[in-house]
Parts: C-alpha cells; structure tokens; sequence
C-alpha cells in the first residue's frame, strides 16, 4: 500500500510539488503500477546479482585541457541570472 | 507513379543525385515543402530549421567532384529527434524544463551525419524525456500517424517516425530506451534498429535512462536504415561505454538463418490478426529456406517489471540534474530550495513526474533491495537465457507490438501504455539489438494498418538484422 503521505514524502525527496489533489491521483495510479511491478517477488534468481557488462561507464584521466574560453560563450548565454561571465545563484547560507 | 522528391529512400535519392536527376537543394526543398504542409496536423516537427544554405551547396559540390565515393548521406534530408544535440539549435526533448535549452555542441551522431555531407531539416517531437509510447506526453502536443491522424503513431520517436512515414524528411534519427524507435516503426510501417547497447556513441543524447538508451534510425526501407546505422556506429573515446569491433564475438553472414519463436509468449494479449501476420511472415521465411526453432525465455514475463523499476530508478537519477540554475527553465523562490521546487514543478510534466516518483520509491533504502536489486537480477538472468537460446538460433522473432496503432487517450491508464513495449524491453534490458520490419497490414475501422514483426540478434550482431530485415521486405542489400 502506498498513502497519500508515502507519496507527498517521494515528492518531497524529488523537489517536486503536488496539490492535494494530484498526490492522490498519483498514490492511486502509483497502487496499479507497483501492483504490476511487484510479480517480481515471484521471480526466483540466485544470488549472482549484479549484471556484468562488458562496457560499463569510467571516468578517464584527466589531461588533455580544451583550449581556454572554447565553450564559455556558448555556456553563459544559458545561464538563467548571470552576472558578465559568472553564474548568479540564490543565496544558499541563511543567517536568520 | 512516379514518386516525388520527399517520397524516395535515401538510396533511391542517393542514386538520383549522383546521375544528376535532381539537386541537393530540390530534394531538400521538397522534403520541406512536404513538411510546412502537412505538419500542421501531423505536429511531426517541433522547428524546421532555416536552410543551412552553406551546407546545401557543399554537399552539392561533393557529389560533383566525388560521385560515387561521395557518403550515401551526402545531401540527404533528415530530421532529429529533439533529445539529440545539433550545436546553436534548440533541444528540448519535449519537455517545458528545456524549452529555451540551445545545445552549446554537436552530438557525436550528429557530428557524424555532418561529416558525411547529411541536412537536418529540423527536430522531432517525441514524449518527453522519451517517456511514453504514443508521444501524447509530449508538452508541446502530441504528434499523428500520418496513415490514420485519428490513431497515435507510437513512441516515445513518434515524431521521427511520423516525419519518416509522412515523407517529410527521407529518414530519420530516434532514441530507444524500451521501445521508442521499433514501436512508432511498427505503428507507421518503417524499419527502426535499436542497436547493440554501445554501438553508437550516446555522447549528445539527453539521458535518460543510461543503462538501456541507444540512439538508432528510423527508415523507408532495411537498406536505408543499414545506411543511417553505418554512418554513426563505432567506437568513441567521448563515451566509455561505446563498443569496438572486438568487443562481442563476430558472427558470420548467413544465407539461412535458424530462427527462434518464444511461441509460449504469443499466446495470449495478441491482436489475431496480428498473429496471423507474424506466423504468415514466418511460414515464408520457412519456405525460403530458413528453419523455425522453437524457444524458451522463461523469465521473459517479468521483463516489463524489471524494466518498469530499472527505467524510472534511472531516469530519476539523470533528471535530478535539472534544477533551474544553470540552463532551461528556471523560476524564482524565496530561497534555493523554493526556485528547485519551482522550476521542476512547472518544467515537468505528469508521466515524467510520476516516473520520477517512481524512481525515487524503488531506490529508497526500505526498497531497494525488493526493487532495484531484485530487477538487476531479472536483467541477468534474462540475458542468461537469451544467450542459451542464441547457442541454437541465429534470431528471435516476435511481434513488435501485440496491435496496430491506437487511438488518442485509449491507454490513459499507465499500466495499459507500459503494455505496449511487453515485446520490445528485453532488447533494452539484455543490450541487444533488435529490429522492427513490416510484415503486413490489419484493418481497423477501414483503415489499413502495418504491423511489424521483431528480430533480436546476439550482443554486437547487427548486421545479421539487415540480412533476415531484407529477406522480409524483399530487398536486396
């Protein structure tokens, strides 16, 4: 089972927003897919788990550095709030 | 009848260019014209870009000066789906949070389709973040299909698809994350290729989920669609999970092939017609010469489960990055958490909130284990059994759908839309690649609809798809 307040708590943990009424519409269709999703506890597997892939994500060395300002210009314009070439950001410490 | 410009396959224009029966500029200027006309109902395209005049003439001189050692693709017409990056353009992925998101670099794919002399037209809708299978989660509309508007066209590329089948471009790219290229393949009756995961470079795609996302093409025709996969394939140093040619073990050409049938899957939740098509389709491959080996895939039922955990624990990860601060859509809030809350309330929208909750719930500590662990598990034990069935067939075949397209709104409820893709997950889920070819049509309401039958080949055998693709449609490769 899946409350209400199970949901506003995923929701609050995903910096999303729901009124009163969507949290309920979503706890509902949430019941359907988990009830869907939850055969998997019939699936019997042994305890080999995780998958191994031959390809799998890493980070390379560091080097090689792009020549200085390639990109700036073209990354400043999507700034939302700028300030010349800085990013401006809403004030994060709080002194109250 | 003879076709129009927009209405040839890349070959077929590919041909025409080089013996000079048409230009560059006609066929782009035909594809377009095609596309401002029938995009106000189709809604295929999100923009239409302003010819690349400079690009155009190149292409033409290179056709000129090289002939035929000039790349297929050299002067071709093609659209994008809106989650691949063409530097100084737009890239949304249909979603309000990236509307105003102009990519800052090409995508490897599309740094590749520029090298070979290919035009963008312009970029698709599709569901937003490529979550959906009939592209009605779009933010900016859903698109039609273009051989019945009254019905969806499949997704989440529903709009490359419906640029492809509408004529509106002469092929087209789409990302497949469960699905999203060989369902709209299906429900407009094109080729669409998911390839072997790593095959082609994911550098430029707006991710989704990163363990299943493969970029691949959708097409008129399995040549075609060989041409759009050669052009982009191969390693990349910018992706560490790109494949090499070494990677998986190479499989020989076939002139037979032996192909597996799951028949215990097609037993129930199938369109009879549908069957009837894909067993007709069969019994010609068999009267070719080709041998039907029937297979088990034991856990294959619980695919759709395991994917329906594994996507959305991804997709919440990935999607966790858009917070309004740096680029896309941002709103204000008294202080970092408000403009977090804001920005991502109004930027997302419902099935991309709800998949987002989702993942959030199965990677949650109590859950996790029941969940996400117990879902990797089914990922591996699934590629276990797909592996011992390829040790006695060549393929798998399957319906690419259990219907023809939908009508709009009939699959509200989510769990009904996460049915489509019940034959199509495992290739996501195992890496490996898989095609969606015609097979016929089935009526519906009078209207002829096309159905798509499925192979899936062995990790890194691809080509082995456009050999038993080619067989269906009659081509010669």
């Amino acid at each position: 089972m899946v409350s209400v307040e199970d949901v506003r708590k995923l929701a609050a943990l995903a910096r999303i927003e729901f009124t009163d009424a969507e949290l309920e519409k979503f706890a509902e269709q949430f019941e359907g897919i988990l009830a869907y999703v939850s055969q998997l506890e019939d699936l019997k597997v042994s305890a080999k788990g995780e998958v191994v892939s031959p390809v799998r994500n890493v980070f390379r060395e560091d080097g090689e550095p792009r020549e200085k300002g390639t990109y700036t210009k073209k990354i400043v314009e999507q700034f939302p709030k700028k300030e010349g070439n800085a990013l401006k950001v809403p004030q994060i410490i709080s002194y109250d | 009848m003879t076709k129009t410009l927009n209405e040839l396959t890349i070959t077929e224009a590919a041909r025409m260019l080089r013996a000079g029966e048409c230009t560059v500029r006609e066929l782009y200027d035909s594809c377009v014209h095609a596309a401002k006309e029938k995009n106000v109902v189709l809604n295929a395209y999100l923009e239409l870009f302003a010819p690349d005049e400079v690009a155009i003439a190149e292409a033409q001189a290179r056709i000129e000066k090289e002939g035929d050692a000039a790349p297929l693709l050299c002067g071709i017409p093609l659209a994008m789906k809106d989650n691949i990056l063409i530097e100084g353009h737009i890239a949304s992925a249909a979603s309000k949070i990236l509307s105003n998101y102009r990519a800052t670099y090409d995508a490897t794919i599309t740094t590749k389709l520029k090298e070979a002399g290919a035009l963008f037209i312009g970029r698709t809708n599709m569901d937003e973040f490529a979550m959906g299978s009939s592209t009605e989660n779009s933010a900016f509309g859903p698109v039609r299909n273009p051989i019945d508007p009254t019905r969806v066209p499949g997704g989440s590329s529903g709009g490359s698809a419906a640029a492809s089948a509408g004529h509106l471009c002469l092929g087209s790219f789409g990302t497949d994350t469960g699905g999203s290229i060989r369902q709209p393949a299906a429900h407009c009756g094109l080729v669409g290729l998911k390839p072997t995961y790593g095959a082609i470079s994911r550098r430029g795609l707006i991710a989704l989920g990163s363990s299943l996302d493969q970029a691949g093409p959708l097409a008129k025709s399995v040549r075609d669609a060989k041409v759009l996969f050669d052009a982009v394939r191969g390693h990349d140093p910018l992706d560490a999970t790109t494949i090499t040619d070494t990677t998986y073990p190479r499989k020989e050409t076939l002139k037979s092939f032996r192909i597996g049938v799951p028949y215990h899957l097609l037993e129930k939740g199938l369109d009879p017609d549908v069957k009837d098509n894909f067993e007709r389709t069969l019994k010609e491959l068999e009267a070719e010469g080709h041998t039907l080996v029937e297979v088990s895939l034991p856990t294959s039922p619980y695919a759709l489960a395991a994917y329906y955990v594994v996507q959305p624990a991804e997709a919440s990860t990935n999607l966790a990055r858009f917070d309004g601060i740096r680029y896309g859509t941002s709103k204000e809030g008294k202080d970092l958490l408000a403009g977090y809350l804001a920005s991502r309330t109004e930027g997302f929208g419902p099935e991309t909130k709800r998949r987002i909750l989702l993942g959030t719930f199965v990677l949650s500590s109590g859950y996790i284990d029941a969940y996400y662990r117990k879902a990797n598990a089914a990922r591996q034990l699934l590629r276990e059994e797909y592996d011992r069935a390829f040790e006695k067939v060549d393929v798998i075949a399957s319906p690419t759908t259990p219907s023809p397209a939908f009508k709009f709104g009939e699959k509200s409820d989510p769990v009904s839309m996460y049915l489509e893709d019940i034959f199509t997950v495992s290739a996501d889920l195992t890496g490996m690649p898989a095609l969606s070819v015609p097979m016929g049509n089935v009526e519906r309401d009078g209207i002829s609809l096309p159905t798509g039958i499925h192979f899936t080949a062995p990790l890194g055998a691809d080509d082995l798809l456009f050999t038993i693709g080619a067989r269906v449609t009659k081509e010669t490769l």
